[in-house]
């Protein structure tokens, strides 16, 4: 079972120090420099083995802020989910990428770097996935005005 | 296909860039590889996707909860049911709408009935990928008439069913549909039978499968694998049993596992999953309780869409679709409408180790490896 | 066959004796022999697939075998959501047929975006850059739907001279290409023009029945 999420939060404190983690609403907060720490350190201790990344997605929360909500389960111990959450300034999102830690992230990465624009360091091939390569704009984002398909064209 | 010959590759040896798609006999959609060739070999292969990105995400924050359930029928548009599932069960964390008995027995059975065609149809194109030019695919496509003909006469339509919803079931079926149900499940074994002693001991389905596109265990897990393929490689995670959604736990089924995870363990862990199916379904067509299709909160919510407000929060409602985990992420910001919409589809995660199933073999294998991957392009593009 | 007069020739078919024009024979050969392209975009081509497999057999109407090279293929049934990423490769496609080509734009999708015609990568019909013969309405059509179409289809063949089919000439269409926020040019002009009025603005919806009393329309004005 998984444990309780303070259990969880002094567990990780302890054998990180330097990393703070704030609980809201059932949702581990985890500030941006510390995600790969702490992603590494969810996945190889006996006690979480939380080795199965479901979900990498992005909330866009505008004018100030965007996150980036990972799921994960445990395929070994057979518990979950586990919600982390990365606050990010929406001005300039960038945080580690988690895809050398867990491979199920490369793609997934990839389509919230197209749609929302959140840039993943370390990430081994950040380039658009869904929209084409020339593609300029963030279409998921809440400001992004799509094109009139029916303006009038000069024959 | 476009052809380019590019300069020396790293091992001295000259290599072709070759296009798999967008429009190929043997996709299954439209998607596209660029494969690095020598020779015959694959030295590097990248998918290319988005042909078909219709962005579902951005039509359900502009959507009512119950207005998305049209769009999730066009995601895996082979499993229209499982993905109304996965969606009601999502609202359902989110806003709290219980489900009411008969229903839940009635979504068990469109979710398994809907695993028989998925996984019959995905045999037929497996087979259509290696040269059996149409035969096990009309075979299978028979098999699925039937069951069409159910999901047609339950829901109105026999693809996009629309049918589930938070609470239960949209209608409710007569007792001629269900003894209906109960003839073809129990005809089913005999047809399985006969797709097996046609495919299984198959000098030629060997000799194409075994040892092609082997996936590893440990890459399985840590690439986000779901479904046949993860148990093809011999993992024990099936979200049936791990979470137990549903009603799910009152049913007695077995887990099939591969040993290799190569094409041949994807297969043949389809044919098992068919018979556990049928298992399931003889035990949920047994005694179906009477009572609503849906449930008094579940009615509500569909009669007036614009008044169920779900509180403020955030869940993630997953279901073992017969492609693997798909996944609901819905936050809500107190509005008849969510604020984030999103579907983790497996299919889109399962790409992730296409290339590495590929490396070394050869092109005709390569195709067969996508067809034992089981994409459907609704969903890896949404 | 407008020289023969019509009771003469069932007094000889009785005698079995058939009249005929080379225009006739020749598009009845054409018409059951239609090759269709195997191009499936979505959701559409499975139902596609459901009228080549055995139940609705296609083959039955001269569609037996679908071609998966566009050289060898005279219609091409555009099946499911054309986005834009997709677009330039469907008009490439249709320029590789050789003539006489037709198009059967299948489902809601091809015809006008379908339900996802809200989107920024969804094309709104595949008729802005390709001539379409016939518009299948569903989502998706059943495979009946498919076969009226394609009867429809058949039809309008049979009803235009042998001749005349056989040396019009169409030309490539022009191909678009991707551009910063979609496809350049949006539209080809010689192909489509965007409707001038507009018969439902959806972001304007009616009011409320309480509302709507005596004096106001029930549908919303359309803006000329």
């Amino acid at each position: 079972m998984l444990p309780a999420l303070e259990e969880l939060k002094t567990a990780i404190e302890q054998q990180l120090p330097g990393v703070a983690l704030a609980l809201e609403a059932g949702v581990v907060l985890v500030e941006p420099k510390d995600l790969a720490a702490v992603g590494r350190c969810l996945k190889e201790s006996e006690r979480f083995r939380l080795d199965y990344l479901a979900n990498v997605t992005a909330v866009d929360y505008p004018p100030e802020r965007m996150d980036v909500v990972y799921h994960l389960y445990s395929m070994a111990h057979k518990h979950g989910p586990l919600t982390l959450k990365v606050k990010l300034p929406r001005a300039k999102p960038v945080v580690a990428s988690v895809t050398p830690i867990w491979r199920a992230a490369e793609f997934q990465e990839r389509e919230v770097y197209d749609l929302y624009g959140v840039v993943f360091e370390g990430h081994p091939d950040l380039r658009r996935i869904l929209m084409w390569d020339g593609f300029e704009g963030h279409p998921m984002r809440k400001d992004y005005v799509p094109e009139n398909q029916n303006a009038p064209e000069p024959a | 296909m476009e052809q380019t010959v590019l300069p020396a590759a790293a091992g001295g040896a000259q290599t072709i860039e070759v296009n798999l798609g967008p429009q190929h006999p043997s996709t299954h959609g439209v998607f596209r590889m660029i494969a690095e060739l020598d020779g015959e070999t694959i030295v590097r292969l990248k998918p290319v996707l988005g042909y078909l990105h219709r962005n579902h995400e951005q039509i359900g924050e502009g959507n009512t909860y119950i207005a998305s359930f049209p769009f999730t029928d066009r995601l895996d548009y082979f499993n229209a049911m499982s993905n109304n599932f996965g969606l009601a069960l999502a609202i359902e964390k989110l806003g709290g709408v219980p489900a009411s008995e008969r229903g839940e027995r009635l979504r068990v059975i469109m979710a398994e009935l809907t695993r028989l065609v998925n996984h019959t149809a995905v045999t037929g194109f497996l087979l259509n990928d290696m040269g059996a030019f149409g035969t096990p695919l009309l075979y299978a496509f028979r098999e699925r008439e039937k069951i069409l003909d159910l999901f047609e006469a339950a829901s109105g339509s026999r693809m996009m069913c629309n049918y589930v919803r938070p609470g239960g079931v949209r209608e409710d079926v007569p007792e001629e549909w269900l003894n209906r149900a109960r003839a073809i499940v129990d005809g089913y074994p005999r047809f399985l039978d006969e797709f097996e002693q046609l495919l299984t001991e198959n000098e030629i389905v060997q000799q194409r499968t075994k040892h092609v596109g082997v996936l590893p265990k440990e890459l399985a897990v840590n690439a986000g694998i779901t479904g046949p393929m993860l148990r093809a490689s011999g993992v024990n995670y099936d979200i049936r049993k791990v979470d137990g959604y549903s009603i799910y736990p009152q049913f007695s089924f077995k887990v099939p596992l591969g040993t290799v995870g190569d094409v041949y363990d994807r297969y043949y862990v389809r044919i098992l999953e068919m018979r556990e199916s049928i298992k399931i379904l003889q035990q949920a067509l047994k005694d179906v309780p009477g009572g609503p299709a849906l449930s008094p909160k579940g009615v509500a919510l569909v009669k007036a869409p614009r008044t169920f407000k779900p509180p403020k929060g955030e869940a993630y409602g997953r279901v073992e679709a017969p492609k693997g985990e798909l996944g609901f992420f819905l936050v809500s910001d107190g509005s008849a409408v969510p604020y984030r919409y999103h579907i983790r589809a497996p299919s889109f995660v399962n790409l992730t180790v296409l290339e590495d199933m590929c490396l070394g073999q050869k092109v005709a294998d390569v195709i067969i490896i996508l067809g034992s991957v089981d994409i459907v392009l609704g969903e890896v593009d949404r | 066959m407008t020289a023969v007069d019509e009771g003469l020739k069932s007094e000889l078919q009785k005698q079995g004796v058939f009249l005929t024009t080379w225009d006739q024979l020749a598009n009845w050969g054409r018409s059951n022999s239609i090759w269709p392209l195997q191009f499936g975009l979505a959701c559409c081509a499975i139902e596609m697939i459901a009228t080549a497999a055995s139940r609705y057999d296609i083959a039955r109407f001269g569609s037996e075998i679908f071609r998966a090279s566009p050289r060898q293929a005279d219609l091409m049934i555009v099946a499911g959501t054309v986005t834009k990423k997709m677009a330039p490769q469907v008009v490439r496609l249709y320029n590789q047929m050789a003539e006489p080509k037709y198009v059967i734009s299948m489902g809601a999708c091809a015809t006008s975006g379908g339900p996802f015609h809200k989107g920024y990568n969804v094309l709104k019909g595949i008729d802005r850059y390709i001539p379409v013969d016939v518009y299948i309405p569903g989502c998706p059509p059943t495979p009946e739907g498919l076969l009226e179409g394609l009867t429809k289809l058949q039809e309008r063949i049979k009803a235009r001279g042998f001749g005349a089919a056989m040396s019009e000439k169409q030309g490539e269409y022009r191909v678009p290409a991707y551009g910063p926020q979609g496809l350049l040019p949006r539209y080809s002009p010689e192909v489509w023009q965007p409707p001038t009025q507009h018969p439902f603005d959806y972001q304007r919806l009616p009011a409320a029945p309480g509302a709507a009393q005596a004096g106001t329309p029930s549908a919303p004005t359309t803006p000329s």
